[in-house]
């Protein structure tokens, strides 16, 4: 591990006891005084209306799907970045071809209209 | 012991609770949402051991992606009970299946395979991170398999367009 990842773990440390400290102080110190008004999820805000564990459109999943597969694009530019200037005129012109084929990805996502949201 | 070493222990005692707490919850959202955190302690764990790219790919494509995908999946089917209870007698064939991916996983690590692998990525850590070293095989060695990766992705967009039956009714 590098010396540079310290300030990461000081991070989590702060993130993490922030969250514990408040939460536990709100437990020990707050006054419990409930009512139903209180206990509902948005108390200033609309009444809930039905469950939430009801089947969602399907166009959420193509859409994350998508999301999935231009993440691995970007994930696969991380290394060729880093190496790019040893490659040379080569590693660009095969980066060329590999966005060229998600480019025919969005291209016929788009075509197929799932991209449009009715 | 080293602080590296500590870190790494103290994410892969995390890893393995968080992965407990996925396969044991009720609710499946539940699973999803430790999952996540299990990605992530992995993720942890590879940079302690200087892996830097499979850090963030681990991030980025598992957490951020794959986990996204799942709980979408979990949303779309519908749930006819809050809390789904295992009845059937697949646990026994689960267990067979996990034994015989843990005799492979103790056979790689007492056998010579380790060594034999571990040492280039050991060199390659100390040479400075492995991003260097995996974009130097993968787009010089290993360019083919790189550019077909990019028609599987293609293959598996098409087979969830078609799925989806966009604009098929039409």
């Amino acid at each position: 591990m590098k010396d540079a990842y310290w300030p990461l773990i000081l991070v989590l440390l702060l993130a993490v006891g922030f969250g514990v400290v408040a939460v536990l102080m709100s437990t020990l110190l707050g006054p419990k005084k409930p009512d139903p008004i209180k206990l509902s999820p948005y108390e200033c805000g609309v009444d809930p209306v039905g469950d939430a564990r009801m089947p969602f459109f399907v166009h959420y999943y193509v859409v994350a799907l998508l999301f999935l597969i231009f993440d691995i694009e970007v994930v696969f530019t991380y290394p060729w970045a880093v190496y790019f200037k040893k490659l040379g005129l080569f590693g660009l012109l095969e980066m060329v071809v590999f966005i060229a084929v998600f480019l025919a990805i969005f291209i016929y996502v788009w075509g197929r209209g799932a991209l449009e949201w009715e | 012991m080293s602080w590296s070493q500590l870190f790494f222990y103290v994410f892969a005692v995390l890893a393995v609770i968080m992965s407990l707490m996925v396969v044991t919850r009720r609710k499946a959202i539940h699973s999803a949402i430790f999952l996540i955190l299990a990605f992530i302690c992995f993720a942890a764990t590879y940079i302690v051991m200087n892996a830097e790219l499979l850090a963030a790919i681990q991030v980025l494509v598992y957490a951020g992606g794959v986990v996204g995908l799942i709980i979408f999946v979990i949303m779309l089917v519908k749930a006819e009970e809050d809390e789904v209870r295992q009845t059937h007698g697949q646990w026994i064939i689960a267990a067979f299946i996990a034994l015989i991916l843990v005799v492979e996983v103790a056979f790689v690590f007492l056998g010579n395979l380790v060594q034999r692998t571990g040492n280039l990525a050991g060199k390659m850590a100390q040479a400075g991170g492995n991003t260097e070293a995996v974009g130097l095989v993968l787009y010089t060695k290993y360019l083919f398999p790189f550019e077909v990766a990019s028609v599987l992705l293609l293959a598996a967009m098409i087979g969830a367009i078609v799925l989806a039956k966009y604009k098929l009714e039409r």
